[in-house]
């Protein structure tokens, strides 16, 4: 191994010192703190019993985790929190990559626009952007009274929009669809236009040179939205807690609700704990994926 | 009938004209060179023949059948890129067989025709490598097999071999020459490297700004430019310009500034009065040192400038009022490597029918 002049070492160490003291303070320590936290005792009134309890003995056990582990109604939620990631992620894929294509072949001087108008949600808070929703979805809005009249035509019975998984996924759907479309648009905006010539050339029509040739190369794009997407999806709460029925709450609902209403930390921590590992696996496999797939480091450059 | 006839076919991008009013017949089987500088409109042509871009006006026929609205993909031409545009996560034998699948070929008859086409362009065991992994020699080969596993009627190269180095790139032209006698296919070839065209061509289309300038043999275009811009363009020239003063018996005097009346053979009726210019190949001017009486036709001027390139020696001869001749001499003649210095006194001849006349 080579050893770099000291200078240099000082250099990296300014440069990279900042954040990572950041991130040790802000993460790593929090994430050790959490871990400890799961296998405490809760308190009387809420957070954690003491360390070393009356008979002085050192107070650790895994019964949050038994808890978690025995009652099938965590899983269930955890399980159910998944598959709505999941389906977010792919509805976002497919609104996401129609539009990034289109951004990325449409002529230079209009991309910077158009790339504006994706992130020009992010100009508005996240919550307000929510009950925005509430208001397009409310029962006395347009869009259901005329879903309805619509469904009253064919004899059906009326369906509230609002406070249903449909408003949920609607609304996970929108506010994460930026995330799919900038990686994609990054991606797809470096393709080589010579390739797609030399398959046309070589007798693919536009779809085999969609599915054989853009889709491939775009594959680490996807995978990077995914991530991005489907991370963010799994923990979210806030969605369901405003927009969600009785039965839509997700893991990320049980987890505010064990640190702030049942006052439960342990418990709260170990579904953090699994909420984490579920997220690190699934980035894990994806990074795996991408790179047994696309090991060709990318498209190449004109 | 030829193969490909393109018949007064023009390209139009807003004001400028690409291609103007191009008319070419090139028969099956032939290698055929497009040549101009970059801009002449031979890569327009190419990518029209390709189906890449419409034509404004003319026609392309193929084997008699007109090519217009028949898409890239369905137009039996294959085209070598310049950037090779090699699928990067395809290995070399999922390109080649790429075209195969797109034409539907019987799956077990991919695998021979691909082995065909890698023991054609010599990449024998390179099946397995991804194209990062090749060198941009090996790369060219590819692309080239890639097109011409198919066997297509024709196969358009554009450029294909700017990007290798000096050396690599006379391989290649050698072994290009010898793939496409081996397949038979009629090769289109755009470059603007002229010794490339002379090299590798039977006939070749000069080009300049969207129009084809002359369309002959390497070597008719090389000892007979039909213009200034075709002279100039292929290899070095002299071009000695003037007033015709004679014209006696297919004999064209011109009366050139700096060197006076310089006669030449030339089989066209030219007027007296009118003006012309005679190309003048450097090899084909005797230098020599200067005789105590200079005969007829013998040219004095002082060396300027010397470059000295192994197997030549190329001087720059100025003569009376600064007009520069130049004129290479062979280091294989018995003697020095080098014949004269700078600001030596030489004369120059040459045999009246080593030169060109070109009208204006």
């Amino acid at each position: 191994m080579s050893v770099a002049p000291i200078g240099h070492r000082i250099g990296r160490w300014l440069v990279s010192g900042p954040p990572l003291l950041y991130l040790v303070v802000f993460f790593a320590a929090p994430t050790l703190i959490m871990v400890l936290a799961s296998f405490r005792t809760p308190g009387e009134f809420g957070g954690l019993a003491p360390l070393i309890d009356e008979s002085g003995k050192l107070d650790l056990n895994v019964e949050a985790y038994t808890r978690f582990l025995t009652e099938p109604i965590y899983f269930e939620i955890f399980l159910k929190s998944v598959w709505y990631a999941l389906v977010t992620t792919l509805i976002c894929l497919l609104l996401a990559y129609p539009l990034a294509v289109l951004i990325a072949k449409s002529p230079k001087k209009y991309r910077d626009l158009l790339l504006l108008l994706v992130i020009l949600p992010f100009w508005s808070n996240f919550l307000i952007r929510i009950y925005a929703w509430m208001i397009i979805l409310g029962p006395n809005a347009a869009l259901a009274r005329a879903v309805n009249s619509v469904l009253g035509w064919w004899g059906a019975e009326p369906v509230p929009l609002l406070f249903s998984s449909f408003a949920v996924l609607v609304c996970l759907v929108y506010v994460h669809l930026p995330f799919m479309v900038l990686p994609l648009y990054a991606n797809l905006e470096k393709h080589d236009q010579a390739l797609l010539d030399a398959a046309q050339d070589l007798g693919a029509n536009a779809w085999h040179r969609f599915w054989r040739i853009t889709f491939p190369l775009s594959l680490p794009g996807v995978y990077a939205g995914a991530a991005l997407v489907f991370i963010p999806a799994l923990g979210i709460f806030a969605i369901p807690d405003i927009l969600g029925g009785p039965n839509d709450s997700l893991i990320g609902n049980l987890i505010k609700q064990q640190f702030l209403e049942t006052r439960d930390w342990p418990f709260g921590s170990v579904l953090s704990i699994v909420l984490t590992l579920a997220a690190l696996a699934l980035a894990g496999f994806a990074a795996w994926v991408g790179r047994r797939n696309g090991g060709f480091g990318g498209p190449e450059r004109a | 009938m030829a193969l490909l006839e393109i018949q007064g076919v023009t390209r139009r991008f807003g004001d400028f004209t690409a291609v103007d009013n191009v008319g070419l017949a090139i028969e099956a089987g032939e290698f055929f060179t497009l040549l101009g500088p970059s801009g002449c409109g031979k890569t327009t042509l190419l990518r029209m023949i390709a189906g890449f871009d419409p034509a404004d006006g003319g026609r392309i026929l193929l084997n008699g059948e007109d090519l217009a609205g028949k898409p890239p993909e369905a137009r039996p031409v294959r085209t070598v890129f310049q950037s090779y545009a090699l699928f990067p996560h395809m290995t070399v034998e999922g390109n080649v067989a790429f075209p195969l699948r797109m034409a539907k070929t019987p799956e077990r008859e991919i695998a021979p025709k691909i082995a065909a086409a890698l023991e054609d362009v010599r990449l024998v065991g390179f099946g397995k490598r991804m194209p990062q992994e090749l060198s941009g020699g090996q790369k060219q080969r590819v692309a080239i097999a890639r097109a011409l596993v198919t066997h297509p009627t024709v196969l358009l190269l554009d450029e294909p071999l700017a990007a290798l180095d000096a050396k690599l790139r006379e391989e290649m032209q050698i072994e290009l020459i010898d793939l496409q006698k081996e397949v038979g296919i009629t090769f289109i070839y755009v470059t603007h490297d002229q010794t490339e065209a002379l090299a590798l061509s039977r006939r070749i289309a000069v080009m300049n700004q969207g129009r084809v300038e002359q369309m002959d043999a390497p070597s008719n275009i090389y000892n007979f430019p039909r213009t200034r811009f075709v002279a100039d363009f292929i290899g070095h020239c002299n071009l000695l310009s003037g007033p015709v003063i004679a014209n006696v018996r297919g004999v064209v005097t011109l009366d050139v500034k700096g060197l006076g009346p310089v006669d030449v053979a030339t089989g066209s009726k030219i007027a007296r009065g009118s003006s012309g210019s005679i190309a003048l190949r450097p090899e084909k001017i005797r230098i020599e040192a200067p005789s105590s009486t200079p005969p007829n036709h013998h040219y004095r001027g002082t060396v300027a400038e010397l470059l000295y390139m192994g197997d030549v020696t190329v001087y720059k001869v100025a003569t009376q009022n600064g007009t520069r001749v130049e004129a290479l001499r062979a280091n294989s003649e018995s003697g020095r490597a080098q014949f004269f210095d700078v600001g030596d006194v030489v004369e120059m001849s040459w045999p009246v029918d080593a030169g060109h006349f070109i009208a204006e």
